[in-house]
């Protein structure tokens, strides 16, 4: 499973980067996480807003820090 | 054991740093990459004592200055303007639905009302300046287009709630609302002009997927206009200053400004019970107390509205849901700009003291530099304020502090224009983004534009 964490490096893209590794060891599974920062990768998505959680491709959400029990719904 | 080792380190660190491995099988306890950085900071602070010049009369004028204008801003304008303009934005990023507005900016809308959405949108999804440039770039390559990503970058800075109501404030509020208007005028320009430059090279978008955060509000259309009416009246009606000339309808209104005040106050308990879910016994506890204190000391209103404003945080913080949000949002904010704020004052008042005396620069260099309305006084202040970096609204006393010591009005504005929008740091960025051309381009036209606007603000207002 691939996840990328979009965000320039603001606080709430961090928040959202530490929840995602919560998330991920807690239900143990197997996923590679990245961090997007560089600007125009992140407006190639086509996600206007950030911090922005996009799993295997998809993108799951925009604009707001996730909850943890949302980032488990979407990698579980 | 330790202590003695590291101690006969110190007394020969680049000996030991350099010492070949023969003679030191072990590495240095001494990790210079994790020491220089706090002990230079250690260093630089007791050299700037070491040199203070406390026997420079200019100086220590100078010290008093700064800490006088800390007292204003802390007396005149914290608790009257600022908190409720904190929360007033803290309101805007919750409140407002950005799906809302930005769909008005995607590949599929419409030119005329993109420009137009792009150039007044800052005010709503520039509140927090980490999201602006991702928003930019998705404008630019997914959605509208150069032109609008270009109107929205230009004003988002400029004409964020924030910095209008600090800028009307202190600095007047025909030079507020000629920051606003001047904002959105010209990002509209710009963009347009931009858009022309470089028509040839915005290459056909695809119609790939658009991806906007969710929208949030609940309320209706109508009730979110009420209630930002009411947060803007109370804000308003609150910082009412005293008018120059006695008596006069302004007079009037200044006398009443209390009990308009309180009027705001009671409208807003009712949508908080209304429309956010608050307890009605808890906003009648919380309106009884700020009455009652405003009734035993009517002389002294800011008692009663310092305790209006705790209780409203305690109102916020005691009910779930979005109040919380609300609150946490309004708190993200004081955190990032007040510190920032502060320094910008002592800073200010410590280089160019309050209106009307001098700080450690003499008056008569600003003066001279941007004094009146000349075309060069105009430029001069676009070219700093372009790259200059001002963090969030500190430009706003820097430029009190400069008005005091000389600077004309339209060089004001010109800086106002040219400063929050472009810094040397921001726009290594936007050229990381855009390219060096239409860089280079943008930041032309923002310089001319500033000193234009500040050419005609001067000629009509100085």
């Amino acid at each position: 499973m691939e996840i990328k964490i979009l965000g320039p490096g603001c606080p709430k893209c961090q928040k959202t980067a530490e929840i995602v590794a919560e998330a991920v060891t807690e239900t143990g599974i197997d996923a590679s996480v990245e961090k997007v920062t560089d600007i125009m990768e992140i407006a190639g998505y086509g996600v206007f807003g950030t911090p922005a959680v996009v799993v295997n491709g998809d993108v799951k959400s925009v604009g707001k820090i996730p909850s943890k029990s949302d980032v488990k719904a979407w990698i579980g | 054991m330790n202590s003695v080792v590291s101690t006969a380190n110190k007394s020969t660190p680049f000996n030991d740093v350099s010492a070949p491995e023969t003679h030191a099988p072990d590495p240095s306890q001494v990790d210079w990459k994790s020491i220089w950085k706090p002990l230079s900071l250690i260093a630089g602070v007791f050299l700037l004592f070491f040199f203070l010049p406390l026997e420079s009369s200019r100086f220590s004028n100078s010290v008093i200055e700064s800490l006088a204008l800390a007292k204003w801003y802390a007396q005149e304008h914290v608790l009257l303007c600022l908190v409720p303009a904190i929360f007033i934005a803290g309101a805007i990023s919750v409140f407002v639905s950005q799906a809302a507005v930005m769909k008005y900016l995607g590949a599929g809308a419409h030119k005329a009302l993109s420009y137009g959405v792009a150039s007044v949108s800052g005010s709503v999804l520039a509140v927090c300046s980490c999201t602006v440039l991702p928003l930019f770039a998705g404008i630019w390559k997914r959605g509208a287009g150069l032109g609008p990503a270009i109107a929205f970058l230009y004003s988002g800075p400029a004409i964020n709630v924030l910095a209008i109501i600090l800028t009307a404030r202190i600095l007047g509020p025909e030079i507020g609302i000629a920051r606003a208007v001047g904002a959105v005028l010209f990002s509209v320009v710009i963009g347009l002009i931009m858009h022309l430059m470089f028509r040839k090279e915005e290459q056909a978008k695809a119609a790939a997927a658009i991806y906007l955060p969710e929208p949030e509000a609940e309320r209706s259309l109508g009730q979110n206009a009420l209630f930002f009416t009411v947060l803007v009246g109370l804000l308003v009606s609150a910082t009412w200053s005293r008018p120059e000339i006695a008596g006069g309808f302004w007079q009037t209104i200044y006398a009443v400004k209390w009990l308009f005040t309180g009027g705001f106050a009671l409208l807003l308990g009712g949508m908080l019970i209304r429309w956010m879910g608050v307890k009605t016994y808890k906003v009648v506890i919380a309106g009884v107390i700020v009455l009652a204190l405003a009734l035993a000391m009517p002389h002294n209103p800011l008692i009663a509205f310092g305790a209006g404003v705790v209780a409203f945080v305690v109102l916020l913080t005691t009910t779930r849901g979005e109040t919380e949000t609300w609150f946490l949002s309004s708190w993200d904010f004081a955190k990032q700009i007040l510190p920032l704020l502060l320094a910008g004052v002592l800073v200010a008042g410590l280089l160019l003291g309050r209106p009307g005396s001098e700080g450690l620069i003499p008056s008569h260099w600003v003066s001279g530099l941007v004094g009146g309305n000349s075309l060069w006084a105009n430029l001069f202040a676009s070219i700093v304020g372009a790259l200059m970096y001002f963090a969030t609204l500190t430009e706003v006393p820097i430029l009190q502090a400069l008005i005091g010591a000389g600077m004309g009005k339209g060089p004001a504005l010109a800086l106002l224009l040219a400063g929050p929008a472009l810094s040397l740091p921001n726009m290594l960025v936007i050229r990381s983004v855009l390219g060096l051309k239409k860089t280079a381009a943008f930041v032309g036209l923002v310089v001319i534009m500033a000193t234009a606007s500040g050419l005609i603000f001067g000629s009509l207002f100085d």
